[in-house]
């Protein structure tokens, strides 16, 4: 049997790798600066507690629920704020995530302030694996598709994409959509490992939380979204004699990620063989340099 | 085959157009000639959709596609090849050219199309793996100039196919221009080159502060005493 404690670091990872993956075809392979992809979570959490607590629906059916209601508030959000270019993006995608905040905490069936307690426990190793396998998967036959292309397409230039007979608004739509179905069943997840949601759980920190995995990764590369979710889960724990600098670190760790790998650990390549050979050499490079500083 | 008809269009409340009319007939070279700021690129910005016009109409075969959106004017035949080139810098060669066949389902034509694109740039074809961001100026705008010609279109809108470019580099493409027409591809050519563009088109029309000022054929226009004056620096 697994230590709880290691158990329940995996099963964040896992949590954590779906909402970043999710987020990565927002930001990494659209391009669409969105920072409210907590709320996607919350909202996918609160539902699918919620569809569980009232209705006693079986746990598939209760993510299913959380994640189709967050997917279709991706694309209600969608549709007015898609619009919206670069940092007016960002700004619409986090005053969303604020007002589903404070939503949360003044309704009376969210348990408001209290939270919502009383769920009860679903979330396995299992169910994370399966949910993990399936999102990576769906999202990558989503990248390698007709799809998947428009959206990169939109990403690298948005006129052109438009003159190519791409539907650059119906594609953005369609990713926020997907984006958020994928947020929704992370969320879903979360609230029946958890038994407890706050809607502080949800606040802005956390989507740039999401964001900073994201980053950290590598934008465009669904390993990256592992990798990322995998260092910002594990390493706050193992600083947690010093968690009042956690913030810190993260701050520091995007302003050095932007500075010195702008395209993340892994960068763009979708196969990870090339990336850790040059991860290799840069590390050897600087060790070379580092050891000729010394003598 | 394109009719515009008192088009007037603009950015907010700054208009840009102020009822222009013109008409390109199948299997001509039309070129839209002025200076800096006039109007020429929000025409073709028009026409191609991705500006709604104000009013006025734009017909295209006799229909009114001033309010299709872009997408639906691609497939309707209309590519349009936007000023700064604008290919997709970080995807190879190869890919920018298949996402000019976005709009396409017809695989086998795709794949003739794109054999056909590389055989009239040959300097694509060498850089076919490499990602379009590294390739010089002229390359960029045969390439953005061949991913336009993989959605087969009728009509091809142009917009400053010399901006930027070395002068031989310039006659290369316009002489390509001239060779696309040839194959059967009407063109609306925006250029502030009006020597080039006047000995490359049919016909011309001269723009000013958003209005269109004279309309002729291109040698006619050559000769013009205004637009040699303004336009060709005599």
């Amino acid at each position: 049997m697994i230590n709880p404690y290691y158990m329940q670091l995996i099963i964040l990872v896992g949590i954590n790798t779906i909402m970043a993956a999710s987020l990565n075809l927002i930001l990494g392979y659209t391009g669409q600066l969105s920072i409210g992809h907590a709320a996607f979570m919350s909202l996918g959490a609160y539902s699918s507690a919620l569809v569980t607590l009232h209705f006693g629906f079986p746990f598939i059916i209760s993510l299913l629920c959380g994640a189709l209601f967050s997917a279709i508030f991706g694309v209600i959000i969608g549709i007015p704020t898609l619009k919206l270019k670069g940092d007016y993006l960002a700004i619409a995608t986090l005053g969303f995530g604020e007002i589903v905040r404070i939503v949360c905490l003044n309704l009376d069936i969210t348990g408001g302030a209290m939270g919502l307690r009383g769920i009860p426990k679903k979330t396995t190793l299992l169910w994370v694996v399966l949910a993990v396998l399936v999102t990576v998967f769906i999202l990558n036959r989503i990248i390698k598709s007709r799809i998947g292309r428009a959206l990169i397409a939109i990403r690298e230039d948005e006129t052109a994409a438009d003159s190519m007979g791409i539907n650059s608004t119906y594609y953005k739509i369609l990713c926020f959509g997907v984006g958020a179905f994928f947020a929704g069943l992370g969320g879903g997840l979360f609230a029946h490992y958890m038994r407890f949601l706050h809607p502080k759980t949800f606040d802005f920190m956390k989507s740039i939380e999401h964001l900073c995995m994201v980053v950290l990764g590598g934008l465009g590369n669904m390993w990256g979204a592992f990798i990322g979710a995998s260092i910002l889960t594990v390493v706050p724990e193992l600083l947690r004699s010093v968690a009042d600098l956690r913030l810190l670190i993260y701050g520091a760790v995007l302003v050095l990620m932007m500075r010195l790998r702008p395209q993340g650990i892994l960068g763009p390549q979708t196969d990870i063989a090339p990336a850790i050979e040059k991860i290799r050499l840069k590390f050897k490079s600087i060790w070379h340099r580092l050891a000729r500083g010394k003598t | 085959m394109l009719r515009i008809e008192n088009l007037s269009a603009g950015y907010g409340s700054i208009r840009a157009l102020h009822q222009i009319s013109l008409t390109v007939s199948e299997g001509e070279i039309v070129c839209l000639i002025g200076s800096n700021g006039v109007g020429k690129t929000t025409t073709l910005k028009t026409i191609s959709g991705l500006l709604r016009p104000d009013e006025g109409g734009i017909y295209f075969d006799n229909r009114d596609i001033s309010r299709t959106p872009p997408h639906k004017i691609v497939e309707m035949g209309i590519s349009h090849v936007p000023e700064g080139r604008n290919v997709f810098p970080r995807l190879t060669v190869r890919e920018n050219l298949e996402l000019g066949a976005y709009a396409r389902k017809d695989k086998a034509q795709i794949k003739k199309d794109f054999a056909q694109v590389m055989e009239t740039f040959p300097q694509l074809a060498v850089r076919e793996k490499q990602s379009a961001g590294t390739l010089s100026g002229g390359e960029q705008q045969m390439l953005a100039i061949g991913r336009a010609l993989m959605s087969r279109p009728r009509l091809l809108l142009l917009d400053e196919p010399s901006m930027g470019l070395a002068p031989l580099f310039v006659l290369g493409i316009f002489e390509i221009i001239t060779e696309i027409n040839r194959q059967g591809t009407t063109i609306l050519l925006v250029e502030q080159n009006a020597q080039l563009a006047l000995r490359t088109a049919h016909r011309g029309y001269v723009m000013e502060t958003g209005r269109i000022i004279l309309d002729d054929s291109a040698a006619a226009l050559l000769q013009n005493e205004r637009v040699r004056k303004a336009y060709l620096g005599e």
